[in-house]
């Protein structure tokens, strides 16, 4: 723990921190451009320049290891003419069109150069200019703006793990670029924006929309897929203009995968702002609540409680879902369920459904088999931190399923789930590696939840882990990696069928068959629709997507951005949605229209408030109240023998893009999508 | 005046064979395994004791050098890399010791390399130098097919491998830390330091890199001794040196003499002295491009060594004596050396890639005087901006004639702006 003096105030940091860290313990900003905490050392920018004592020339403390003994000036004369220098050939190359710049108000360069640039130019030489690269459809470039930081370039290196950025040509005359100005094929691409301390990357999107200090910022969660990462809702009047990451070390450290940022122009389309009632026409007309609700009462009423069931879709909240599994519960119907796709996963057994390890047991885990999953596109951001993981420590990773690249090197198992046996039985290369690993980790994808024999698939990974000590008693390995954010709520309290009920299988196929008079779809959009032809069908939900085109009665829901909703990610972390905007037109939350259609049953359920639903679901499942915390899953005996089907072993998602009905209303969205299936016909080309 | 009997390059103009039998006349590679015999140590503290300075510009000692290479190989292997990336305007030294000495270079890798406890050697030649690359190439072969190199180097044991790197002709990657980082593949710009190579060098193992010369006076110095090495010149300045004389002097020429020579005598003597009499003279860059010049009434009593020079603010450099005469426009000569910085800046770090445009946009303008009297302050202050703020030293170079022109020649640019202005002022 070296001890050093900075403007004579003595602190001590860790060993192998840098003169800037050791300035920053000691209360001392220092201005910085290239310099960021989770990107290798560049010191190229030179404004993080300090005087140590007995050096010759100003140092860059952004690169000098903090050394015993040191002392530090950073209010000298020579520093500040030194930044100010370097402030000054910053400039000169830069536009200084701070008017018409997206990161005006929100620049590095701007702030600093408050602190720190002239009051005039001294330059009188023509400034250079840049042509603009081509990065694809959410990255709008204004390369004149660029000062060379390479924070963008050492990102896509490192942390997304696509080497497509780098600066070509030399001295003034280096551009940066992506390889032949393609489109970024990365998840986390739009990272770059925020990384970029000028104008220089700018959100293509966004472009002119707004101005930071117009808009109101709410913190949330993002639901575009079950990471839960942490974000910033930004929104103007009625509309989410902009998503950025907020930083949580434990989830998605400052990292959001660019659905999440950029799917929320979805929110603007395709969305139901008044509940419709399918006329004798066929068709839907927009009707009033009070019609909805009498229809769907007339049909309840009249139906047995066994011939009815919910469906609970991948993005809904803890709360909504609690009401409506106590609407059933009241109405006495055992047939609901959260796991729209198919997923064998049994809500008893918590520690075999969530992802035991958390995320940042990652940071120590030293071997990965990964079963029917492509973390890439299922969880970009915890995908990053794996392949971190595997930089700082090459540990060995193993895939079972569709070959695909992960960003990181592994030893692809291929997609027969025939090996999986050979490992469980020992007979495999990989079963050694992970037995002679102290942390080794499991993660396993929807890809093989889903399967008929999923059964035997946890049979045979728990086995495993017992085996290969994937679970001993300070370590649980064994991770499931979810798609969906509202399911793991839905499963902890028990959004599942009850004795005798059917799953969406089974409730579809009751449909189909006309035993199934009404069918209620709470966002469900993910399931074979043409099945309910036959049967009475609700669809609750914020997108006319294919559940609502269906439907018999729409009601009209609210998206996470509009509501304060619970949701607890892969890893059993609970989480809080916060509103950023209200519902379009009579959209409501969701939670508040199932409570008041039930007052059309001749009940009442026992809530009136979003306090007191939440109160009754602590009530009911007792971590829903510790926000932000996860509660362990205590390990027990899960899967169930029985014999492997040969059928090849998928993935939980095929494509990242596109996943959830406002993903697929996202004009943004398609364009990626259409992007992505270039590149890869361009990569395949080549 | 350097005694024939103590010359180290004595076939530096070529008129000898330079294969391996020529150089075995001349004494290279006579018994290089009895040198290998001292050990590692022994080795260093004989370079040690030479005085040596680095050939290649910033004259750390040689010996010292080799000596923060770690005492005992880890798990990474020590590596020598040879820096023949000579492109600093004004030398070539480097090009004529490949041409015409190239196993003194081999026995000095050798040698080197062995005192540093490394197993191979690789010499990055500089992309343009085509035909000395192949010479340096076919000299390697040579010394191979005679065992001089491979599993058991000249007979001493010491297994020793030599590859040769041409380079695609940057500048910057004559800097060490770029040479590594281009040797490795990537994109040549320099590396911060610390961690210095030493510790981190190549392909992130410890790793020493040479000049060319430093490396082939080597052998002589072990053959003959330190002592003998440190008693020619001047103190802290020690040996002999190779100088090359270009410009306006009637022969230009390559020279090896004594450290601490009068640059007078050099010039007068090797040269055929100064176009049109020493009278004719104007100015002299005495270490390759970089380093300031001086004008005549400096050079009178100028004595060539690295003391000597830094104390009349420049540098022996790479010890490339530009000289100039009277009929030189010195503006548009330094605003030359501003365009060719520019050119080579690798754009890494700010001051260096935005402030050497600047600089030679200034410069390029004052060579017409289409300026205002301030802005030569405004130029002075741009380069010491530039000046010891850069990760490589390529932004001193940069700095450093500019600088030394507006303290030799301020008269010479307010002159001509003051004719530009009259000029317009006609014009108008």
């Amino acid at each position: 723990m070296p001890k050093l003096t900075v403007n004579s105030v003595e602190v001590e940091v860790e060993a192998g921190a840098t003169v800037l860290q050791a300035c920053e313990e000691a209360g001392v900003e220092i201005p910085r451009f290239c310099y960021h905490e989770r990107l290798s050392i560049a010191g190229n920018c030179r404004m993080c320049l300090v005087d140590m004592e007995r050096a010759p020339k100003p140092i860059a403390s952004c690169a000098m290891p903090a050394g015993d003994g040191m002392v530090i000036s950073t209010e000298t004369d020579r520093v500040k003419k030194a930044r100010e220098g370097v402030m000054e050939f910053l400039l000169v190359n830069h536009p200084l069109d701070c008017p018409i710049c997206d990161q005006g108000g929100e620049c590095d360069l701007q702030d600093q150069a408050m602190g720190y640039g002239f009051d005039e130019s001294r330059y009188q030489e023509n400034k250079r200019a840049v042509s603009e690269k081509h990065m694809g459809p959410l990255i709008k470039t204004v390369m004149t703006r660029c000062i060379h930081c390479t924070r963008c370039v050492r990102f896509s290196t490192e942390v997304a793990g696509t080497p497509e950025l780098g600066a070509i040509g030399r001295g003034e005359s280096v551009e940066i670029t992506t390889y032949l100005e393609k489109t970024l094929a990365s998840e986390l691409s739009a990272n770059i924006i925020d990384l970029c301390p000028v104008g220089a990357l700018t959100s293509r999107p966004y472009a002119f929309v707004a101005r930071p200090w117009e808009l109101t910022k709410v913190e949330s969660i993002d639901v575009t897929d079950a990471q839960g990462s942490n974000i910033r809702v930004d929104a103007r009047g009625a509309q989410v203009l902009r998503v950025l990451p907020r930083l949580n070390e434990q989830v998605n450290e400052e990292w959001i995968s660019d659905k999440a940022r950029y799917a929320i122009d979805g929110l603007r389309r395709q969305r139901l702002d008044h509940p419709y009632l399918r006329g004798a026409d066929g068709r839907l007309h927009p009707a009033s609540w009070n019609d909805a609700f009498d229809a769907i009462a007339k049909v309840m009423k009249k139906a047995r409680p066994e011939q009815m069931g919910a469906i609970a879709g991948d993005q809904v909240d803890a709360e909504a879902l609690f009401a409506l599994k106590s609407l059933f519960d009241r109405i006495g119907s055992p047939h609901i369920d959260c796991r729209q796709d198919g997923a064998k996963i049994n809500a008893n057994q918590r520690s075999s459904y969530l992802f035991n390890s958390t995320i940042e047991g990652i940071d120590t885990a030293d071997a990965l088999l990964i079963v029917g999953s492509n973390p890439r596109i299922e969880a970009p951001v915890m995908n990053a931190r794996i392949r971190k993981r595997y930089l700082n420590n090459r540990i060995p990773v193993a895939h079972l399923g569709p070959e695909a690249d992960l960003t990181y090197p592994v030893n692809y198992l291929g997609d027969e789930i025939d090996v999986l046996s050979k490992i469980a039985a020992g007979k495999h290369p990989f079963a050694k590696i992970m037995k002679s690993a102290k942390r080794p980790m499991i993660i396993v994808g929807m890809g093989a939840l889903r399967r008929a024999d999923a059964g035997a698939i946890q049979w045979l990974l728990r086995e495993l882990s017992d085996k290969v000590g994937v679970v001993t008693p300070d370590w649980n390995g064994y991770n499931v990696l979810h798609t969906a954010a509202g399911r793991v709520a839905g499963l902890d309290m028990g959004f599942v069928p009850g004795k005798g009920g059917l799953d969406v299988h089974g409730m579809l196929k009751a449909a189909h068959a006309g035993e199934m008079k009404l069918v209620w779809l709470l966002g469900a959009d993910e399931i074979d629709t043409t099945k309910l032809e036959n049967s009475f069908t609700v669809y609750q939900g914020h997108h006319g997507d294919k559940g609502a085109t269906v439907a018999d009665v729409v009601l009209p829901g609210a998206a996470f951005t509009e509501k304060e909703g619970l949701y607890v990610n892969f890893e059993g972390r609970v989480q809080m949605t916060q509103r950023a905007t209200f519902p379009p037109g009579e959209a409501k939350e969701d939670w508040a229209i199932i409570r008041a259609l039930s007052d059309r049953l001749s009940f009442s359920l026992p809530f009136d408030s979003h306090a007191t639903v939440r109160a009754a679901l602590v009530a009911a499942v007792p971590h829903f109240g510790d926000i932000g915390d996860i509660k362990p899953a205590r390990w027990v005996k899960f899967g169930r023998t029985g014999a492997l089907k040969s059928d090849a072993v998928e993935a939980g998602l095929s494509q990242f893009y596109m996943t959830c009905a406002m993903s697929r209303a996202s004009e943004t969205m398609a364009e990626c999508y259409r992007a992505a299936d270039q590149h890869s016909a361009e990569m395949a080309a080549e | 005046m350097l005694a024939d009997k103590d010359r180290i390059f004595t076939n530096i103009y070529g008129w000898h064979d330079a294969g391996l039998a020529g150089a075995k006349k001349r004494g290279d590679w006579d018994n290089t395994a009895a040198i290998l015999a001292r050990g590692h140590d022994d080795v260093v503290e004989e370079v040690k004791a030479s005085g040596l300075r680095g050939r290649g510009g910033a004259g750390f000692p040689t010996g010292l050098k080799w000596s923060f290479m770690p005492k005992e190989v880890g798990n990474r292997p020590h590596y020598l890399v040879v820096n023949a990336d000579e492109s600093e305007p004004g030398t070539c030294k480097d090009r004529d010791i490949i041409r015409h000495e190239p196993h003194k270079l081999l026995e000095g890798c050798l040698v080197a390399g062995f005192a540093m406890r490394a197993h191979v050697a690789y010499i990055y030649i500089r992309g343009e130098f085509v035909n000395e690359a192949r010479r340096l190439q076919s000299a390697i072969e040579e010394a191979y097919d005679a065992g001089l190199l491979g599993p058991d180097a000249a007979g001493s044991g010491w297994k020793f491998d030599i590859y040769l790197h041409r380079g695609a002709g940057a500048y910057i990657c004559g800097e060490e830390t770029a040479l590594l980082e281009s040797l490795e593949g990537k994109k040549g710009q320099p590396r911060l330091k610390p961690p210095f190579p030493a510790g981190v060098g190549l392909y992130g193992c410890p790793t020493t890199v040479n000049n060319v010369e430093s490396i082939a006076v080597a052998p002589t110095i072990l053959r003959r001794g330190g002592a003998w090495f440190a008693g020619l010149g001047k103190d802290n300045n020690t040996g002999t040196k190779l100088f090359c004389i270009s410009g306006h002097v009637n022969k230009p020429c390559n020279v090896e003499e004594e450290m601490g020579i009068p640059l007078k005598e050099l010039i007068e003597k090797h040269a055929g002295g100064v176009r049109g009499g020493w009278d004719n003279l104007l100015a002299i860059i005495p270490g390759g491009s970089s380093t300031p010049l001086m004008p005549k009434d400096v050079c009178e009593t100028m004595t060539m060594d690295f003391d000597s020079l830094r104390a009349a603010g420049t540098g022996l450099g790479t010890a490339g004596i530009i000289v100039m005469d009277k009929s030189t426009d010195i503006v548009r000569a330094i605003s030359r050396l501003s365009y060719f910085y520019k050119h080579e800046s690798c754009g890494q770090c700010t001051p260096c890639r935005e402030g050497t445009g600047w600089m030679w946009r200034m410069m390029d303008r004052l060579v017409r005087g289409e300026a205002e009297p301030h802005e030569i302050d405004t130029l002075e202050q741009v380069t010491r901006q530039v000046e010891g703020h850069t990760i490589c030293a390529l932004g001193d170079a940069a700095a450093w004639p500019i600088q030394g022109l507006i303290k030799h020649f301020r008269p010479e640019i307010e002159r001509r702006i003051k004719a530009y202005q009259a000029m317009i002022q006609a014009a108008e």
